[in-house]
């Protein structure tokens, strides 16, 4: 099986002998399992250890929690235990072994007891809403915990006005991600989707051979946002000899974009009008807001795949039914949409060109694990008034 | 007509080569095939005839690798499940229970590492899999080191250790339901089987059985026995099962390669040169 899952990625550090406290350092994946077999970047793995926001990057001191009896540990709130949207059985007792895990139900039931013991939120596939009212309903909140990379459903003013510290989870779903985004590229190339269809329909009687696909081998994957996700697809592409081409709000260095056989396209209509497979990579903010528009498919190749692993509101939606309509790019693959999930009525579920999943980015049960991990880690670090790993900033 | 034809181009094994054609066509030179596998092919038959047979190797293994890593990446992340949840009328979205296995970092053991298998690991690598392999002969220790593979003498320790098993060999008598009961019970409870080969090489009914019991977390199929399988089979009624119509080759670019190489190996035939991808039979 995967091989982290022996490990928790929470290490016990042993402290001084006659301390009573406990510590615990969140270690990477790519440093905790021996022999495991992985060739992360030496930077990331350095950016990692080092705390992001202190001069000169010391490395990361681990994080005193006292011992405590189980009540008095601190107080997280989340959703709920199992059902639809409640966090997993398994993730709720990882939960539990660092914090008093109170469920939203618990906590409008008593309100007035469970309110001041509140010190957390872990917010699992973007619940609890976190609103106004939650927010002055909790004075001892300190930390909002978000198990995810994306914060966009987050109001990351409010949050701090209310002096809130808000921290996401990006170690924990690079990999997933990009993989996701291979899949769908793949998948729409050579028409998997449709083929299983065909091949388990009641009317199939043989298998049409003029029914083709497009070669993903040695044609141009153009990525939008190369953070680390998209550079890691970068490195997955490359496998397949593809020509990359890459658009970011700033360039990677010479040494990254050669370890991948990455070109820079400073304008993103030459990157357009270049691609067979224009894959979306950024964060939703203002700016990527209908990044894609008509405008942009227009620019597309006839041939081109739009694949989308973003938000669903980096792409203008009624353009793009437009344009796969009108058969202005060949197909798309949506793992997000807005919103999710879209109306059953919606014209984008109507077509034939067209793949979208169900946001199932990081649903792999490695990755809902690591992400839980790496969430607790950070809470704790704020509890603790540790360096924070990964604490987002409104802007 | 018959005195004219001196070549034959077999597009997905068609036309039928029998005893009855060979003798109709006097003089015939050459079969080329579109595509590698010969198995559709009495060797013997047509070497018998003095006719010479070509496949075309280089063209297809590039898309077939990328067929093979898109059927493990489809089974892994629940692709064509997760298709269905997010277009369907019913079903409101998925629950936060519908999870996939990962396959960065996972164990990946090829059976089967010629030039297809060798482009898998290839590909593999990149996602940081752990790289098993069985084959009939050990490859070169650069080749190996290349992809960090690591060989298995014995098929049963590479379906031991492997999350994903990939095979990718030639149909021939010894590799006929190379995959069966016992190999399938040897598999990890969590693996996928994928099958880029031909059907015949996996058993089916002991695949049918493997999937029932859960003896096999998923099977990923492009090929079965026979093409397409009688509507009525039990595999086409499984859930955790994706099979394809033999996408294998289909590309636009491969089909135009596929069809460039044959037209290279019936000329050098018909001009009494070296064929470049002549296969003899054993």
């Amino acid at each position: 099986m995967f091989r982290n899952k022996a490990f928790s990625l929470l290490k016990l550090i042993p402290l001084m002998s006659g301390q009573s406290n406990v510590a615990y350092k969140f270690i990477h994946p790519a440093i905790a399992s021996p022999g495991h077999r992985c060739h992360r970047s030496v930077e990331h793995r350095q950016r990692y250890t080092m705390c992001p926001d202190s001069a000169g990057g010391r490395p990361i001191s681990a994080p005193q929690t006292k011992v405590m009896a189980e009540e008095e540990l601190p107080g997280v709130l989340i959703l709920d235990i199992g059902g639809t949207h409640g966090v997993l059985e398994n993730l709720a007792a990882l939960l539990k072994k660092h914090f008093h895990l109170i469920t939203m139900k618990e906590f409008l039931e008593n309100k007035k007891e469970m309110s001041k013991k509140i010190q957390s939120v872990f917010v699992f596939e973007c619940r609890p809403a976190i609103d106004r009212e939650l927010l002055e309903s909790l004075p001892n909140l300190k930390v909002i915990g978000n198990s995810g990379v994306g914060v966009d459903h987050l109001d990351l003013k409010m949050i701090s006005n209310f002096g809130v510290k808000v921290t996401n989870t990006p170690h924990a779903v690079a990999d997933s991600t990009a993989d996701i985004g291979m899949t769908l590229m793949l998948a729409s190339a050579r028409r998997l989707v449709e083929g299983c269809q065909i091949a388990i329909s009641p009317d199939t009687r043989y298998f049409a051979v003029d029914w083709l696909g497009v070669e993903v081998t040695r044609a141009t994957l153009g990525i939008i946002g190369m953070g680390s996700i998209g550079y890691k697809v970068a490195q997955r592409a490359r496998a397949f000899n593809m020509r990359i081409l890459y658009h970011n709000r700033n360039r990677r260095r010479k040494e990254e974009e050669k370890a991948v056989g990455a070109h820079y396209c400073e304008k993103m209509e030459d990157l357009l009008q270049q691609s067979d497979f224009v894959m979306l990579v950024v964060n939703l903010t203002p700016e990527t807001h209908k990044l894609i528009g008509k405008k942009e498919l227009g620019l597309m190749k006839p041939t081109a795949t739009l694949i989308n692993i973003s938000r669903g509101a980096v792409i203008d939606q009624d353009a793009l039914v437009e344009a796969l309509r009108n058969k202005v790019i060949r197909a798309a693959a949506l793992d997000v949409t807005y919103p999710e999930p879209l109306p059953r009525d919606h014209p984008l579920l109507k077509l034939n060109n067209i793949i979208i999943s169900p946001h199932i980015g990081t649903a792999t049960v490695q990755a809902i694990h690591m992400m839980a991990e790496e969430a607790i880690a950070n809470m704790l670090a704020v509890l603790n008034g540790q360096p924070i790993p990964s604490e987002v900033f409104p802007k | 007509m018959s005195k004219k034809v001196q070549a034959i181009y077999l597009w997905w094994h068609k036309p039928v080569i029998d005893k009855e054609l060979l003798q109709s066509l006097p003089n015939l030179k050459v079969i080329a095939n579109s595509g590698v596998g010969m198995d559709h092919l009495d060797l013997k038959l047509v070497a018998s005839f003095g006719v010479k047979m070509a496949n075309a190797p280089c063209a297809v293994s590039s898309s077939t690798a990328d067929t093979g890593m898109a059927l493990l990446l489809a089974s892994a992340r629940r692709l064509v499940e997760g298709y269905h949840i997010a277009i369907s009328s019913g079903i409101e979205y998925r629950e936060a229970d519908f999870l996939g296995v990962e396959v960065t970092g996972a164990t990946l053991g090829i059976i089967g590492m010629g030039s297809i298998g060798y482009k898998i690991a290839l590909r593999a690598k990149a996602f940081e899999m752990n790289i098993l392999y069985h084959n009939r002969t050990q490859r070169k220790e650069h080749e190996e080191q290349a992809v960090g593979a690591t060989y298995c003498k014995k098929i049963d320790n590479l379906l031991q250790q492997a999350d994903f098993v990939m095979v990718v060999v030639s149909l021939t008598p010894q590799t006929h339901k190379l995959i069966g009961k016992r190999e399938l019970e040897l598999m990890k409870p969590t693996a996928t089987l994928i099958n880029i080969s031909r059907g015949a090489v996996v058993d089916q009914e002991a695949l049918v059985t493997a999937l029932q019991t859960g003896v096999i977390r998923a099977a990923a199929l492009d090929v079965t026995y026979p093409e397409p399988l009688p509507r009525d089979h039990t595999l086409l009624k499984l859930k955790n099962i994706i099979i394809t119509p033999h996408l294998g080759i289909k590309t636009d670019k491969a089909t135009y390669m596929i069809t460039e190489e044959a037209v290279e190996n019936i000329l050098a035939a018909l001009n009494g040169l070296p064929i470049p991808s002549e296969v003899l039979p054993s």
